[in-house]
């Protein structure tokens, strides 16, 4: 991506020889108090999936915020790529519009339909396009709400807490099929999330937030799929759970 | 919501009980009027209560009919529908245009919401010698004043709800890229559709309201002209049939607004479970 300059990948030596399709440089937000978000630096590779754990306050949800264009931001501080995606914590389907109208909307490409019905076809939800999205359950909800982040082909996917609110079976599938369908779209991924064990199933590098600071950046050393069982697995979650203040 | 509570709600779809069970509850609740009726019949028909004060339902039905045949009811009931159409039309564009106005853009609040929040408060029956004064005795003050009356309950509804539109919603539209006209399209005016009928509802009533009063001012048309020409002749009969007919006429409006709603709205939970599942 020709909008970020060569410098930034020299101090990401992860990142090395790879696209860049997140820089943030200097970011600090603040409302009111000390800054939510402190002087942040960090990048994500094109197609790299990266989880942000922080306990309630730590400003994750800022930065989620920011990188989707909610919060403003000064533009030099933070690059993004214009095709983006958000996937929020609730599915914020719009109740008036049956679940296909909400996958196409806003969606400009002149076979909208087609591309809506086969996002939905990616997340089994074919058989519900015409329903009504308060008739669909939490999870068949997120799902549709995942195909309308899907269809846009997006180069980053915003994911904000969201299996939070799904029942521990639920969760457990929706976090193997967005891993299928990172693996099969590879977009970058920021997953926020206060789930560690989740955090170290799909992601390729994980961060912990705290006090506005990055306080852990760790890459998962990991083949998929990723078993609990794992000595590395449960290795890295101690230190990920003492980063974040649980002993 | 939970799709098993749904599924439940679903199953219990009032069309799928049984004829005789649904026969049963209507008679259930039809009985208690049915009831008065009769006492009614009765204590005015063994001269307990004088017909001239009371008079019983048959008298009222047959004056109903004696009216009906000779084309008068017609007549005078179609005049006071195109009054309380008119009132309510104008009511409802006027209503309609200063809430998207105030409701859509901080300027437009400032300069509308605070003159009709003042306006609001004042009883628009009271504007009628004034109303007189200035329009006369035609039908120029009587629409003026259902529409007044039309307007707040549509403003007020209908600004809450473009304000009440939910923000997470709106959110979600600017990150899928949606235009500000676009949000506004299909975000903030259809959260905004179920407070706009209920605005509608309430128009509708305080129109029959202003109607029922503004007729009685001067009228030679209408429903109100009908029962003051009674009252003139000592009709009770004719009076009763009269408030019958206003009863009868605010129930079908307000049914035909349900009616909308239950198309417009179709969405909500609360209709959901009355459409078939395929």
């Amino acid at each position: 991506m020709n909008m970020v300059s060569s410098s930034v990948l020299a101090d990401q030596p992860a990142l090395a020889g790879q696209e860049v399709a997140v820089a943030i440089r200097g970011l600090t937000v603040r409302f009111s108090g000390p800054p939510v978000l402190d002087d942040l630096d960090f990048s994500i590779a094109q197609g790299e999936f990266v989880a942000l754990l922080g306990r309630s306050g730590s400003g994750k949800s800022t930065l989620l915020r920011t990188l989707a264009g909610l919060d403003p931001a000064p533009p030099e501080t933070v690059m993004v790529p214009a095709a983006r995606a958000v996937v929020f914590q609730e599915p914020r389907l719009l109740p008036w519009k049956r679940v296909i109208a909400n996958v196409t909307l806003g969606l400009r490409a002149p076979d909208a339909q087609a591309k809506a019905r086969a996002a939905l076809g990616e997340v089994e939800l074919n058989h519900r396009a015409e329903a009504w999205p308060l008739t669909l359950s939490g999870g068949e909800a997120q799902r549709a709400a995942l195909a309308r982040a899907l269809v846009r082909e997006p180069r980053l996917l915003l994911l904000d807490e969201p299996f939070a609110a799904l029942d521990a079976l639920t969760r457990l599938r929706m976090q193997n099929l967005v891993g299928e369908l990172w693996q099969a779209h590879r977009p970058a991924v920021l997953l926020v999330t206060h789930d560690v064990d989740e955090a170290l199933l799909l992601a390729d590098r994980v961060m912990v937030l705290r006090d506005g600071k990055i306080a852990v950046d760790t890459v998962v050393p990991l083949s998929r799929p990723r078993r609990h069982a794992d000595p590395v697995f449960n290795r890295l979650r101690g230190e990920l759970l003492a980063a974040l203040g649980v002993h | 919501m939970s799709g098993a509570a749904l599924t439940n709600y679903m199953t219990t779809r009032p069309w799928r009980r049984p004829l005789w069970r649904r026969l049963g509850q209507a008679s259930r609740k039809g009985c208690v009027p049915l009831a008065i009726v009769l006492i009614w019949q009765v204590v005015s028909a063994t001269g307990w209560v004088s017909a001239q004060t009371v008079p019983p339902p048959s008298a009222v039905a047959a004056s109903f009919w004696q009216l009906a045949m000779s084309g008068q009811l017609g007549a005078n009931i179609l005049v006071s529908l195109e009054r309380v159409a008119v009132g309510l039309g104008i009511g409802v564009v006027v209503g309609t245009t200063m809430a998207l106005i105030a409701g859509l853009s901080r300027l437009g609040e400032d300069a509308i919401d605070p003159t009709v929040q003042m306006v609001r408060t004042l009883p628009h029956l009271a504007l009628i010698p004034l109303m007189i004064m200035w329009f006369g005795i035609g039908e120029a003050p009587k629409l003026t004043l259902i529409a007044l009356g039309a307007t707040f309950p549509i403003y007020l509804n209908l600004f809450a709800g473009i304000r009440g539109a939910d923000r997470k919603l709106r959110e979600a539209a600017s990150t899928l890229g949606l235009s500000r006209g676009e949000t506004i399209l299909h975000v903030v005016l259809p959260a905004a559709l179920p407070s706009f009928l209920v605005g509608l509802r309430q128009a509708f009533g305080i129109a029959w309201i202003t109607l029922v009063v503004a007729e009685q001012i001067n009228a030679s048309a209408g429903i109100g002209y009908l029962v003051m020409n009674a009252r003139d002749f000592l009709r009770t009969d004719i009076i009763f049939v009269g408030l019958v007919i206003y009863a009868v006429l605010g129930l079908l409006t307000d049914q035909s607004v349900r009616f909308l709603e239950h198309h417009l709205l179709a969405w909500r939970p609360t209709y959901l479970k009355q459409e078939p599942t395929k």
